[in-house]
């Protein structure tokens, strides 16, 4: 595979995509079951759709994460540096996949209609049982802080990458040169 | 490489930038969720303070927690169908609806004579998969017309620990802060109950919108009105704790019982988000169709059990209003539900 110092344009294009939809995904979230006020019933209805469009770019974003060119990450980086990238970006992806899965299969258990929006509705993919639901609500909630707390580690580094190492790692994906 | 070099303050400077970003959105993601305002009103506080009422009963709803299942069918007449155009409108349409009869209260093993407040909360399966669930009350307004009278509504009447009832002053203080309780008051002293489920008319309180095939929307509140006549309480039914389920039971052993489903329009003026005040009498109403209940059956373990009433689950062709009470039935149901099938596993014992 030839060497590349950017991420697939395309790759780039769904990762801020995603990076914009899961941040705001999160607020809503959490908002959204807190609040009595008339957001409530709002922020519901944006959730689920939200949600489906994140399943949807997760899914072209791992096939193009596996059938485009990844840039390396420099040599300056420690071996445990690099063991510590590669373990995070697994798990945002495997929380970015199973994330929406759990929404909608928890949402099926309880008996709730997964509505879109303009008389859409998903269908259940897991049958209706209090018990699977009783799992997957508070493992939704799980689910969602870890990520939440994933993505902050990953802001973090990547703007450490940015404005402290400057060694290009960020501009892989930004997509601007290197200064 | 042309990096040029940071001097030491730049590299501060930077790095306390890295971890200022990050922990500024980690605030605002506690701040969305409540944890830093812990004296905003939440799903949370509603729900614990309905418990402070009615005491914990873990795998019961917090509120209307005595009740039982209806199976039955809505055969819509088509005179809806102008205003919704929810396939569950339509002329001859029939749709399978999941229901519950409940008495308000938090305490599941309350006796049925104890509480003169009655509901009735439906779920209406559409062919295409949505729904239309409505909890219903047999009152004909509100107490209150926002999410903090309600909330100081539970607070003021929650039982006085000493007394183990609710204190007096507690009481007569909220209805100076919240005149606009007085005329339920008036109402609730003057009613006498019925002596059936079955007789009893159950309005949505709230007012919602008929989105119709134009997308016009219009603003309406509908009550499911009983076709079998209503008879006072007796005085023996004050003797039995269940009478009202023994009742249902008997009723249905000799056959189905029907409501219709009355949808009043709004007039010019009517306000949607104020349920403590009925709207004029002469308002066009629309009979919808006919509610038939044929079954009931013990609510644990039973159809309607597992199903969370909330007034927000609605089909295209229904929307909500700006009654800010959806809003907040709909959060604290979800949170009374989410806490409820969780006990109700463990108890069952499939804890995770």
């Amino acid at each position: 595979m030839k060497q590349v110092a950017y991420f697939h344009p395309a790759l780039r294009l769904v990762h801020w995509l995603m990076a914009l939809a899961i941040v705001t995904m999160l607020f809503i979230g959490v908002a959204m079951v807190s609040t009595v006020s008339s957001l409530h019933g709002m922020l519901v209805a944006i959730h689920k759709p939200l949600g489906l469009m994140i399943l949807v770019l997760v899914v072209v974003r791992l096939w193009l994460r596996f059938y485009t060119a990844i840039p390396p990450l420099p040599g300056s980086i420690p071996a445990w540096q690099r063991t510590l990238a590669h373990l995070s970006h697994w798990a945002l992806y495997a929380m970015m996949l199973a994330q929406p899965l759990i929404g909608w299969a928890m949402l099926s258990a309880a008996g709730y209609p997964v509505t879109l929006g303009g008389g859409l509705v998903l269908p259940p993919i897991v049958p209706v049982n209090n018990d699977w639901y009783a799992i997957l609500r508070p493992l939704h909630s799980l689910v969602a802080l870890l990520l939440f707390l994933t993505v902050m580690a990953h802001l973090a580094a990547a703007l450490l990458h940015a404005l402290v190492l400057r060694d290009g790692v960020f501009n892989s994906m930004a997509g601007t040169r290197k200064r | 490489m042309t990096n040029s070099q940071l001097t030491t303050g730049q590299k501060v400077a930077r790095l306390a930038l890295v971890g200022a970003v990050p922990l500024a959105l980690a605030i605002l993601f506690l701040w969305a969720g409540g944890w830093l305002t812990p004296q905003r009103l939440s799903a949370d506080k509603l729900v614990t303070t309905l418990q402070q009422s009615g005491g914990e009963h873990p795998g019961y709803r917090r509120n209307h927690a005595k009740g039982v299942c209806v199976i039955g069918e809505f055969r819509a007449n088509g005179n809806a169908s102008a205003y919704s155009r929810a396939p569950l409108f339509a002329q001859g349409a029939t749709t399978p609806v999941t229901g519950r009869f409940a008495i308000a209260g938090g305490n599941p093993a309350a006796p049925d004579y104890a509480v003169p407040v009655r509901s009735m909360a439906l779920q209406f399966q559409q062919a295409d998969g949505q729904q239309w669930r409505t909890g219903m009350n047999a009152i004909p307004f509100f107490p209150v017309a926002t999410v903090q009278g309600f909330y100081d509504q539970l607070v003021a009447s929650r039982p006085d620990p000493a007394t183990g009832k609710p204190d007096p002053a507690k009481m007569k203080a909220f209805v100076l802060q919240h005149p606009e309780i007085k005329p339920f008051l008036a109402w609730i002293k003057g009613y006498v109950p019925s002596s059936s489920w079955s007789s009893d008319s159950f309005n949505s309180l709230n007012a919602f919108r008929f989105i119709d095939k134009s997308n016009a929307a219009h603003l309406v509140r509908w009550s499911m009105v009983s076709q079998t006549p209503r008879q006072p309480e007796t005085a023996e039914e004050k003797t039995d704790k269940d009478f009202l389920q023994k009742d249902l039971e008997q009723r249905l052993a000799n056959g189905p019982l029907k409501w219709d489903l009355v949808v009043t329009l709004a007039g010019a003026g009517d306000a949607g988000n104020d349920a403590s005040k009925v709207w004029p009498a002469d308002r066009q109403t629309i009979n919808a169709g006919t509610l038939t209940v044929t079954r009931a059956l013990p609510q644990q373990q039973g159809p309607c059990n597992d199903i969370n009433y909330d007034p927000l689950i609605l089909p295209d062709g229904i929307a909500a209003s700006d009654d800010p009470l959806l809003n907040a039935r709909s959060a604290a149901y979800a949170k009374s539900y989410n806490l409820r099938t969780r006990e109700q596993s463990e108890q069952a014992g499939h804890p995770l």
